[in-house]
């Protein structure tokens, strides 16, 4: 409190009022503090612990073995596939949804008609029960009885068994992810475009840009910048938590096939019960989505102090 | 009619997005031996929907999944709100000692995906035999970081003034929270109620690991469960059983589009 040289004043609300704000402040944060101690921060602290200890549900107590886990991750071939797998798949499901987003965002702001009827039709997907459609899509796929391989055939090709082999597998995989995917990201590139001031598109044509692909590469591709860094992480993010359609489709097969990083870690732990092992691959996991919001920041910071 | 191609493409973008569905429906409506002959009709020769929509509901407790899901989804969200709307008030608009490492708590929840926790919570709720209930489903969903995150950002936009006049009514702060603050904060708690429904409806992680059998199934549980224990190559019954999981969801974007895609759009960044 600043030295005023004269006597405080007697007036003693202010103080109450703010001793009594804090006090309200603390109560109202309480339960949410609680159940974040509970739920999220000690667990969390949990999970770090178990990944340098051979936990075991049943063998106890566990021993702290410090770095074990992860240099038996190094050299343990399933996890390295899974690794690879899980790579593989983003590096289909990231970039094609993305675009595909993009694309289905642009046709559908081209234009007045059927706006809302296409935007839900995209949208779909994102609010169906994934273990559901997944079985649509293994009826879609299915390499004797699914439409895709008799239309296939109809035209004398004959389609590869899509879900049961190794080839063909994480291909598979990630068209559904894709598909899963690409409404989401067209809703948020869609927010970004509504922030493009539409003077600037017709400033572009007046200036010469005459076909809508100058238009989009001049204007619109680099004002979407954000944008598009903001739905490359989040794509990035949630294709690398791939479980769903692992779980019920392949169980990571065949022959580990299409295993990702989650069900590796979800077999380890639940299955083999391997709680420490386990606990290390989800240190992998949460290392990976860290460095990918670290760069999202990095890079954003760098754009917003450009402009 | 310069808007044509832009349709034509569109329309046929929409088809290929929407062939899962086109697909199972038609196959929910056919006869076993029908879709065992592999043609491309979408419409059945004879039409199997009651037989095969029947025996989905005679083998598999349809509604106690949805029931299940119904309890699950709306109990984690109560709690969700009830948590995270206080403390999102108190994080804008009060001035109190601790409030920088609540709010770099949240950040800190904000980065740590969900999977993380999975490992000790599942030891914790089984040494606890918390296992197979509803608790098991509901309590660790009960933090969201997020709805915090989200609810500050947006009563900071609230007028101070509206604070200063109800506390001159002698309102607490209590009641501020849920009689000034949250009636002016209904567009985020739509949003937020229809991110967080859509998410753990169809979420399988946590489920799969938290409950075993039938008794508190999740709609997804339901789904798996039924693919492993009854459908084997029953594609028929399947796709009836995977329309039936589908359809609530799909009714309610169906009738709330616009408040859907907003919600998620706004609260797109947690994925």
């Amino acid at each position: 409190m600043p030295d005023t040289g004269i006597l405080p004043h007697l007036d003693l609300a202010p103080v109450k009022r703010r001793r009594g704000e804090a006090l309200g402040a603390w109560l109202l944060t309480l339960p949410a503090v609680i159940s974040f101690v509970i739920l999220l921060l000690l667990p969390t602290l949990a999970a770090i612990v178990m990944a340098f200890s051979d936990f075991e549900l049943g063998v106890w107590p566990p021993a702290w073995i410090g770095l074990e886990n992860f240099t038996e991750l190094l050299g343990d071939r399933g996890f390295r596939q899974s690794f690879a797998n899980t790579v593989i798949y983003v590096g289909l499901v990231a970039p094609a949804s993305v675009g595909l987003g993009l694309a289905f965002a642009l046709l559908i702001e081209a234009g007045t008609r059927g706006r809302a009827f296409f935007r839900a039709v995209f949208f779909l997907p994102v609010v169906s029960l994934t273990v559901a459609m997944a079985s649509a899509w293994q009826y879609l796929l299915h390499p004797t009885i699914g439409p895709l391989n008799t239309l296939l055939r109809s035209l004398g090709v004959a389609g590869p068994a899509w879900l049961s082999s190794s080839d063909t597998v994480l291909i598979s995989l990630a068209a559904i992810g894709v598909w899963e995917n690409a409404g989401f990201n067209m809703v948020l590139f869609m927010a970004g475009l509504t922030a493009i001031p539409r003077e600037l598109r017709e400033a572009a044509a007046v200036d010469g840009a005459r076909s809508a692909w100058s238009r989009f590469r001049l204007v619109t591709w680099p004002l979407l910048g954000p944008t598009t860094l903001f739905v490359v992480t989040i794509t990035l993010i949630r294709s690398i938590r791939v479980f769903d359609t692992v779980a019920v489709l392949t169980r990571g097969g065949p022959n580990r096939a299409s295993e990702t990083l989650l069900y590796t870690m979800y077999t380890e732990g639940f299955t083999f019960l391997r709680l420490g092992y386990s606990a290390a691959i989800t240190l992998v996991f949460l290392a990976i989505v860290l460095v990918l919001m670290l760069l999202q920041t990095r890079v954003l910071d760098k754009r917003v102090h450009y402009g | 009619m310069r808007d044509l191609p832009r349709l034509a493409l569109l329309s046929v973008l929409g088809l290929l997005m929407l062939a899962p569905y086109i697909w199972m429906l038609s196959a929910s409506l056919k006869p076993t031996d029908e879709i065992f002959r592999a043609n491309l009709a979408l419409i059945p020769e004879r039409w199997a929907a009651i037989e095969n929509y029947g025996r989905v509901f005679a083998q598999v407790p349809v509604a106690r999944y949805l029931m299940n899901g119904v309890i699950v989804c709306g109990g984690i969200l109560f709690f969700q709100l009830l948590f995270a709307i206080p403390a999102g008030y108190a994080l804008a608009k009060l001035r109190f000692a601790g409030k920088e490492w609540i709010f770099g708590a949240v950040m800190f929840g904000l980065l740590v995906p969900p999977h993380v926790q999975a490992l000790p919570l599942y030891v914790g709720l089984s040494s606890l035999g918390m296992l197979n209930t509803y608790t098991a489903l509901i309590l660790p969903s009960t933090i969201s970081v997020f709805a915090i995150f989200l609810f500050r950002q947006f009563f900071r936009s609230l007028p101070d003034d509206l604070i200063h006049a109800a506390r001159l009514d002698g309102m607490g702060e209590g009641a501020i929270v849920w009689r000034v603050a949250l009636p002016n904060a209904w567009p985020a708690a739509t949003a937020f109620a229809i991110f967080s429904v859509v998410a753990h409806w169809n979420d399988l992680f946590w489920p799969l690991i938290a409950v075993t059998g039938h008794e508190h199934a999740t709609p997804a549980l339901g789904v798996l469960h039924f693919r492993t224990d009854e459908a084997g190559d029953d594609f028929a019954a399947l796709m009836a059983a995977s329309a039936i999981m589908t359809a609530p969801l799909i009714l309610a974007f169906l009738f709330a589009q616009r408040r859907f895609v907003e919600g998620i759009a706004t609260t797109g960044l947690k994925g």
